[in-house]
């Protein structure tokens, strides 16, 4: 056991600061607010990623075949932590550096990789993830967007739902039925498909903090090239499941930083009203830390072991399960320090931090339903860690 | 960067489970917590001869010196195999007296307490619930090394691990090395609750493979799965605790104090969430006294009160952080 850095991962943050402490605007979030549309806002943060993959900080644990650095994973988190730490803009183009990206390295075609790989770095093209349908979302394998062969083409039709970033989206790492006669598991396929493609409709979904930040997607008869299958037809689950896992294992490492940074803040205000002397309030405060600590280890022991040699499992589901139900614990646990003041929303006078408060209260009731239910996570480790009959 | 076991202290691990696992066979410690001191003199002995109750002492008195991470390691498989007598206390009272005595002291009394030949314990203020003092030679009492004292037993909830209320009239000073002892002895508390959370996970998840309702087993039912999920969830999120905590106190890093008390704070509740649920998951088996889950889950509320219960680490960390 040894938490300290090498001296090759300690140059490798130290560059980082360096390069964060030149080129990134410690004002930039006055920059972006100014901005009046959505769509410029995203292209700001679009030219910064570009900035950051000239910078040669995309990718990181990616071979340099592929364009990205070929460092290890344990650089990968400490670039996360990094840029989470400077309060960095984010990359709009999260979905394909940390999900399509790995994904595309494990199962895509030479021909593939040269076309997506540089793009997905650079942020020239933004990716989502068209998984989750109506009636499929734990049960995903049920999905039932269609996709039959036509000559050379798959034709495509049906409906995704809660896609990040669809409306911003390039590229969709879309789950099609390709089967249906064979158990559902067994009929899918994985289609890289351009979202201009004609017959793609995007949709914005109102979720309940007001935002936008999904979308339904539509297909209507939408060609898509058979040479853009992502690993084998009818093999799609595995090539999914692969994403899925990324997802779970690598998800926590920024949201450690900004839970971790948003309890430093709160202690501040609570400080600031006179409440620090309330054994009520200390108790819970602590008890907020020493979970947000422990949320950290775990994910260091998980990412040792990935940089020893492992593909994320399903012990992910673990990270998973404690980040996302901490983080709702903590909001609540903020609400009641900040009394009637934290319902105050973006735009009240009295409103602390600019009412962000309310809004992260209500934003982590999402947190145990995307990237997989608590529920469905619980299943996982039922079943796959820990040998428990299959219940579902 | 390597948050994990390195060879050396995997290897360590392994020994222990092995011996421990062979030498404390659950019936073993049935027979041995039956007896008035819950202590077995000739299995101390033979513990001492793999070197077990030096860890905690130099090398140049005859000890172990092993690093604190190995040691928690170790003590995980000695808490998974319910280790029953004075072990946990022993290790953490030569803990106190190699950090905190002078020469002369360390020179006359580790040898002996490194090769198991005598046994020593440690005590609070307050003289009460002293881990098996009837067995000991020494109690380590503050700053004070105590040779003659008196131990009445507290009949209590652990029958693996007696307590006693001691009285003494004087003793040796020793120096203060018992806030540092005491850091090490939480942590060391906190592997072994670790170890025994991982027993009745597993034992949980065996039992429920096998029983059977409505046709299939119990375990196949999604409300027992999720009992499981949450206490494989509990048992890795203390086992990262603990070993984080063990790290911090061996390479001296500023977060050591608070480590170890989100460590035993985070512990103290999760040991006890694991028994909850481990008693729930056997159904009415879970609730006799032959089956072994409530060995654990005494252990595990004698530990939860040990040394500072959550809420006593939370004032800590509230008091070191906020």
């Amino acid at each position: 056991m040894d938490l300290n850095l090498s001296s090759a991962e300690l140059a490798f943050r130290d560059g980082l600061r360096a390069w964060l402490g030149e080129k990134m605007n410690r004002g930039w979030q006055a920059e972006y607010a100014a901005i009046p549309e959505k769509a410029g806002q995203f292209e700001y943060l679009r030219a910064w990623q570009r900035k950051v993959y000239d910078g040669g900080w995309a990718g990181i644990a990616w071979p340099s075949e592929y364009g990205g650095r070929g460092a290890s994973i344990i650089e990968q988190v400490i670039f996360t932590e990094e840029m989470a730490r400077a309060g960095a803009p984010n990359l709009p183009g999260v979905l394909g550096l940390q999900l399509v990206g790995p994904t595309t390295i494990t199962h895509g075609t030479a021909e593939q990789k040269e076309r997506f790989l540089r793009k997905i770095l650079s942020g020239e093209e933004i990716w989502c993830q068209g998984f989750s349908e109506p009636n499929a979302g734990s049960d995903l394998a049920a999905l039932r967007t269609d996709a039959k062969l036509d000559g050379d083409h798959f034709i495509v039709n049906g409906q995704k739902v809660w896609t990040s970033y669809g409306w911003a989206a390039d590229w969709c790492e879309l789950v099609v039925r390709t089967d249906s006669e064979v158990p559902k598991h067994k009929g899918l396929t994985v289609l890289l498909v351009d979202m201009k493609s004609p017959g793609v409709d995007v949709r914005p979904l109102r979720q309940m903090t007001g935002e936008t930040e999904f979308n339904e997607l539509f297909f209507t008869d939408v060609r898509v090239p058979v040479a853009n299958v992502l690993g084998k037809v009818n093999d799609g689950w595995n090539v999914a499941i692969g994403t899925l896992m990324h997802e779970r294992a690598t998800l926590g490492a920024g949201i450690q930083i900004v839970i971790k940074r948003s309890f430093e803040r709160i202690v501040e205000i609570a400080k600031s009203l006179g409440k620090l002397t309330d054994p009520l309030v200390r108790q819970k405060l602590a008890q907020c830390y020493a979970e947000i600590e422990i949320m950290r280890l775990n994910q260091m022991r998980a990412y040792s072991k990935m940089a020893n040699g492992g593909t994320p499992g399903p012990e992910g589901s673990i990270q998973k399960i404690f980040w996302s139900e901490l983080n709702q614990r903590f909001q609540q646990v903020a609400q009641e320090i900040l009394g009637p003041y934290g319902q105050l929303t973006k735009g009240s006078e009295y409103a602390i931090d600019d009412g962000v408060w309310s809004y992260n209260y209500l934003r982590s009731r999402g947190n145990t339903i995307e990237a997989g239910t608590s529920e469905i996570q619980r299943l996982i480790l039922g079943h796959y860690v820990l040998g428990l009959p299959k219940s579902y | 960067m390597q948050f994990g076991l390195t060879e050396i202290q995997q290897l360590t691990k392994n020994s222990a489970r092995e011996f421990f696992s062979a030498e404390y066979p659950i019936a073993e410690v049935r027979r041995i917590m039956e007896t008035p001191t819950a202590h077995d003199a000739s299995l101390w002995r033979k513990t001492a001869e793999q070197g077990w109750c030096g860890m905690t002492i130099p090398e140049a008195y005859g000890g172990m010196g092993s690093g604190l991470v190995e040691i928690a390691a170790a003590m995980e498989e000695a808490g998974r195999a319910l280790v029953p007598g004075p072990l946990l206390a022993h290790l953490i009272a030569t803990a106190a007296i190699a950090a905190g005595a002078n020469e002369e002291i360390k020179n006359r009394v580790l040898p002996a307490l490194a090769a198991g030949e005598k046994i020593a314990t440690f005590a609070d203020t307050t003289k009460l619930f002293v881990m098996d003092a009837a067995v000991a030679d020494y109690v380590v009492a503050g700053p004070l090394l105590i040779e003659e004292f008196t131990a009445t037993p507290l009949p209590a909830i652990d029958l693996t691990r007696r307590l006693y209320a001691i009285d003494f009239a004087g003793g040796e000073w020793l120096g203060d090395g018992i806030e540092h002892a005491l850091a090490i002895g939480t942590t060391l508390l906190c592997a072994e609750l670790t170890g025994g959370m991982q027993r009745m996970l597993d034992t949980t998840v065996a039992y429920v493979k096998t029983r059977k309702q409505f046709g299939k087993p119990v375990g196949a039912f999604q409300l027992v799965q999720a009992l499981c999920a949450d206490m494989l969830v509990a048992t890795e999120s203390a086992r990262s605790a603990t070993y984080f905590a063990a790290y911090a106190l061996q390479e001296g890093l500023p977060e050591a104090m608070s480590a170890v008390s989100v460590a035993k704070s985070y512990i103290g509740d999760a040991a006890r969430l694991t028994g909850n649920n481990a008693i729930q998951a056997h159904g009415g088996m879970g609730f006799t006294w032959e089956n072994d889950i409530q060995l654990y889950y005494r252990r595990a509320k004698a530990g939860e009160t040990a040394f500072g219960d959550a809420a006593y680490h939370r004032e800590r960390i509230a008091q070191l952080v906020l």
